[in-house]
């Protein structure tokens, strides 16, 4: 069924009662040319451009969980494009584009909104940085603009700009078409669209083995029966040490587990994303009212879908040192997501050892902006058996050849990135 | 909230402590393959299940233990010093 005015119009007029499933529920078929492993938003969106751009529609999707439940549905629901190295930038950019058309190209309403991502400054050496990355980033042919303080004081009035505070605002680095989107539309308008176009997807559907011959795999064990695979697609961040245990490889990755908070619906106060520059701290409202705000993540390996109280204090601490009126919200909600923390902090879309098995993981806690560019490189590359330009750079193998991408510049220790 | 039995200090909130990575990793010799040492630094058993790990006590002792817990339960196992060469725990106060 497509989505319009006018069937929004037919159906109010006809009770509601025509709608049909976003998606077909299917049982597995014994064999599928390509398997992805994996039905959040990078798996489907994988799926639909398969399907769409290269012309393979028999195509599985295999979720463990539900669709929307894993770490589309976890996140703080930021879209922005604003990196300094060059392959990330391209990347981000390329998926900002996609972005940009993106409900209109699903026939489904993702609520992108452009209301821009401002990063604060509060010290000279930080301005001399950000000014940096601005430059960087509008050679790159990114959108940047440097605010003075009058700038910021517009966009965010209820940041904390007295005289005495501890870590003083000096001005801020914008990206005007950064903004936001509704993470579990991402997942159902991806779902429903790669649905249309022929792929078949299958919820409580967990891989629990992966059967190999030589350097192939041949099928993989799922908790619904085996199913025989042309080429398998990996894209289970979070859990891609795991998948990669059961045909023996070790990842340059550790899980960490990352919080998100929602306070209770409120008129509308923050207009834009908001990150904070003395601490780790970033903001932006929902369209229901709710503030969505987050930090940095735990910080140890963890499986668990669930943060801690010291992680939330520190994060909440930045959070009423930026704006201090926070202070009289009540959280409503907090959920935790398991992150695949890189050793780069870079993620790893690509080829493996193995031939026929293909790599889309190591999002550390940057993976939802990238879904739309995520699934359109990695369907490039199983559909070609090699990478697209835009991601040539994020191999597996770059770690061993020491072509790490480490946008922050802390080296090997994921917790840090 | 973890609560870690430094064997120093007695049990103590995981806000005193930093965490060390993966304790299984060992360093290998200078003259080592690149395969050895691109091991070393980057690649991770990451299990979902016990997981043996370092935790520095940073403001506490400041020693470095050897905990093991598990991921997904965050259920604590065991606390050991890391080195041996340490000074003996016994006649720590609780």
């Amino acid at each position: 069924m497509h989505y319009s005015g006018f069937s929004l119009l037919k159906q109010a007029l006809t009770g509601n009662r025509g709608w049909t499933r976003a998606w077909r529920n299917l049982e597995p078929r014994k064999r599928y040319d390509v398997v992805i492993i994996g039905g959040g938003g990078h798996g489907l969106a994988t799926a639909y451009y398969l399907a769409k751009l290269h012309g393979i529609t028999d195509v599985a999707v295999v979720e463990k969980g539900y669709i929307g439940g894993g770490n589309t549905g976890r996140n703080t629901t930021i879209v922005r494009s604003n990196y300094m190295l060059n392959p990330n930038a391209q990347f981000y950019e390329h998926s900002m584009k996609l972005w940009e058309g993106l409900s209109q190209d699903l026939n489904y309403n993702v609520m992108f909104s452009q209301r821009g991502v401002l990063n604060l400054i509060h010290n000279d050496a930080q301005r001399d940085a950000f000014a940096r990355r601005g430059n960087a980033l509008r050679l790159n042919g990114i959108d940047a603009v440097m605010h003075d303080l009058d700038g910021v004081r517009k966009l965010m009035p209820h940041l904390d700009f007295s005289k005495n505070t501890r870590f003083p605002v000096q001005g801020g680095l914008a990206q005007p078409r950064g903004g936001t989107a509704r993470h579990d539309a991402v997942a159902w308008g991806y779902a429903r669209a790669a649905d249309r176009l022929g792929v078949e997807i299958f919820q409580k559907c967990e891989v629990t083995g992966i059967k190999r011959k030589g350097d192939q795999v041949i099928s993989v064990e799922t908790t619904r029966g085996p199913i025989e695979a042309g080429q398998v697609g990996v894209a289970v961040a979070g859990n891609s040490s795991r998948l990669f245990d059961m045909v023996g490889m070790k990842l340059p990755i550790e899980s960490h587990v990352l919080q998100a908070f929602v306070t209770e619906g409120i008129k509308p106060l923050v207009n834009t994303v908001c990150t904070f520059g003395a601490g780790h701290f970033y903001i932006s409202q929902s369209d229901k009212g709710g503030l969505v705000f987050g930090g940095d993540i735990d910080g140890w390996n963890t499986y668990a879908q669930r943060g801690n109280l010291p992680t939330f204090n520190h994060v909440v601490a930045g959070g009423v040192t930026m704006m201090p009126c926070l202070a009289r919200l009540r959280v409503l909600r907090q959920w935790g997501g398991v992150m695949d923390m890189s050793m780069d902090g870079t993620p790893i879309i690509g080829k493996t050892p193995i031939d026929n098995l293909y790599l889309n993981g190591g999002w550390c806690y940057g993976g939802f902006k990238a879904t739309p560019a995520s699934g359109w490189v990695f369907a490039h590359t199983i559909a070609n058996d090699k990478p697209h330009a835009l991601n040539a750079e994020f191999t597996l193998e770059r770690f061993r050849e020491g072509n790490i991408i480490d946008e922050k510049g802390v080296g090997a220790s994921p917790k840090s990135h | 909230m973890l609560r870690i039995d430094c064997p120093w200090c007695g049990v103590r909130n995981e806000d005193e402590f930093s965490y060390g990575g993966d304790a299984t990793v060992e360093r290998p010799t200078d003259y080592a393959s690149q395969d050895d040492w691109y091991h070393y630094v980057y690649t991770r058993q990451n299990p979902a299940g016990p997981h043996r790990e370092y935790w520095h006590h940073v403001n506490g002792c400041r020693a470095w233990l050897v905990v093991e817990r598990d991921t997904v339960t965050h259920e604590i196992f065991s606390t050991a010093p890391a080195s041996p060469n340490l000074p003996d725990p016994d006649g720590r106060t609780r």
